[in-house]
């Protein structure tokens, strides 16, 4: 792996080498030169299985980091090159042409973290939020709680009771009366 | 596709369907509906019989596991993990606790790791078990699904002595595994096992030997070995194809290095030869239950002492970790920024792929009556694709 990130390194810029397995290192591509990078994976490396392609938001960094897990089934080496994007107007070249499953994972990073891939097919459609009008949920700064109060609860009709409160309604109807 | 002269013409990559022009009909197959794998559907535009056109929708599980996983302590997540898979937990389970122990350094004790295998096999056999049924239930072989989900019953009745319980079994925590087996165990689960080889040689005759079925299920849903790498298809899909690949053998995880057994594969690439590749596995995941059973360590400890997890730091750093579940390979990304909740956990189930762009392409041809089977022959569940 390591002489693969030299030869790498050379026609790429790669750096960030990081060897955490036998059979698993990461690096890191600026984003210029991804999409070449990957397609040379693939097709000069043997580099030929998409394992997935996900984000990791650094907010307080103020970008995403993009993962694009690849497995070499000749060697048995699985390595994730990373490739760091702002997060303002989030955008990356498409690799819809290089796996046919990729396309469904940009439209699942277009609905989940808000990065858009131009002409990736079908990456505008909803994936499972049917109708989401809020802020891309995968998103750090999306508040999972707030929203759920905002939107299920409190609900009419729906009445909220401490437990122990209900518990006792049920079993001591009578409780604190006489005596 | 080569002939494309009976289906409708594509305008960007799409099938322009006039469905005012009475010549085709917009069908839903699901959510609700016994021929499909789980709360998914199938949007079908269908020509006679014909499916000229299919997109899967998914969205009717969406619980936000990732994200949930990321406003939840380590420990708090274990008990969340399992439900990504309904019929399999355990692989989940197995994955989530190896991702953190990869991590946080951690290396579980011999016998949790023979525990741990042993738990994986049987759940295959169980989640084959239930699988098994749908494929004969989606050609009208109702009565073998009450078979097997009877037999899924009884390995059931074996998580819940081993674990305590019966669907999600939260046993095989960061560390090792919950407890040891019990009293007796190796007696139960070999009748149990005797009771499933009894089964699968009847459901040889009935199903595999049945001229209706292999009329129906043979030469449906080709899968061609040029798509595997191209659409990333695992497990018995492609190794129905003839491709020599099991994360078991090829990176082989907990103590499959010790055991003896060989990667099954067959060559038509169909739903009849993936049902015949997921039956031998299915004797081959009973042979090795005895294999384990065999040489496991009867005493020792089962679990690595954890720092107290309410206020467990894992030190920061990346990893995934990948095992072979009964579809294919699943994989765990696990990210730790040292805090005490997770940065980010994403999750690769196989029926991601196969679900979608898979099934999209093969349903196109396939007459409407078939699609139930074709779909259960590519053995997806929707949860890990919504995670």
């Amino acid at each position: 792996m390591k002489q693969l990130f030299d030869r790498l390194q050379a026609l790429f810029g790669v750096t960030d080498f990081e060897r955490k397995r036998d059979d698993l290192a990461f690096l890191k591509v600026p984003k210029d030169h991804a999409e070449m990078l990957i397609r040379h994976l693939r097709d000069h490396e043997g580099f030929s299985h998409l394992v997935f392609f996900s984000a990791v938001d650094y907010i307080e960094d103020d970008i995403f980091r993009l993962i694009y897990m690849l497995h070499n089934y000749g060697t048995r080496d699985t390595l994730g090159v990373h490739v760091d994007i702002a997060r303002e107007n989030a955008g990356m070249t498409s690799i819809h042409t290089l796996w046919a499953q990729a396309a469904l994972y940009q439209r699942e990073l277009k609905e989940m973290f808000g990065i858009d891939f131009p002409g990736s097919p079908g990456v505008d459609e909803d994936f499972m939020l049917e109708g989401w009008d809020e802020i891309p949920p995968m998103r750090r700064e999306f508040d999972t709680r707030a929203y759920a109060e905002k939107t299920f609860f409190p609900r009419e009709g729906r009445e909220k009771s401490d437990p122990r409160t209900h518990m006792r309604k049920q079993f001591y109807p009578n409780w604190g009366e006489g005596e | 596709m080569s002939d494309r002269s009976r289906y409708p013409e594509l305008v960007d990559g799409k099938p322009a369907v006039d469905l005012d022009s009475e010549k085709y009909v917009k069908l839903w197959h699901g959510p609700q509906h016994p021929g499909i794998t789980g709360n998914m559907s199938l949007e079908l535009i269908l020509c006679g019989d014909e499916v000229v056109d299919c997109k899967t929708h998914v969205g009717y599980l969406h619980r936000g596991f990732e994200k949930l996983m990321e406003r939840r302590t380590w420990i708090q997540n274990f008990p969340v993990v399992c439900r990504i898979a309904v019929p399999e937990p355990a692989f989940n389970e197995y994955l989530y606790a190896a991702g953190v122990e990869e991590l946080a350094g951690i290396r579980p004790p011999e016998r949790a790791q023979w525990i741990r295998n042993l738990n994986l096999e049987m759940m295959r056999l169980a989640s084959y078990m239930a699988w098994l049924g749908g494929q004969a239930g989606a050609f009208g072989n109702n009565t073998i699904g009450q078979w097997t989900i009877t037999h899924r019953d009884y390995l059931l009745d074996l998580f819940e002595e081993m674990t305590g319980g019966r669907i999600y079994h939260m046993y095989m925590l960061p560390g090792g595994v919950r407890s040891g087996l019990p009293d007796g165990f190796e007696g139960r689960l070999e009748a149990v096992l005797q009771k499933c080889e009894k089964l699968l040689k009847e459901i040889e005759l009935v199903l595999l030997n049945n001229s209706v079925f292999k009329a129906r299920a043979v030469g449906l849903g080709y899968i061609d070995k040029d798509m595997i790498d191209r659409y990333g298809i695992t497990g018995p899909n492609q190794r129905a194809c003839g491709v020599k690949r099991d994360l078991r053998k090829d990176a082989p995880y907990l103590v499959y290095d010790r055991l003896d057994f060989e990667i099954i594969t067959g060559t038509a690439s169909d739903a009849y030869e993936r049902t015949w590749v997921r039956y031998r596995e299915m004797h081959q995941c009973i042979d090795l239950c005895r294999q384990i059973m065999a040489r496991m360590p009867k005493e020792g400890p089962f679990h690595e002492p954890l720092p107290n997890v309410l206020h467990w730091r894992i030190p920061p750093g990346q990893t995934y970790v990948k095992a072979e579940c009964t579809r294919g390979e699943k994989g765990y990304y696990l990210v730790s920024d040292g805090s005490l909740y997770p940065r980010r956990i994403c999750i690769r189930g196989p029926s991601y792929t196969h679900a979608f762009p898979v099934m999209e392409k093969l349903a196109i041809g396939t007459d409407i009556a078939d699609i139930a089977g074709l779909m259960v022959s590519l053995h997806t569940y929707p949860p890990e694709i919504e995670r």
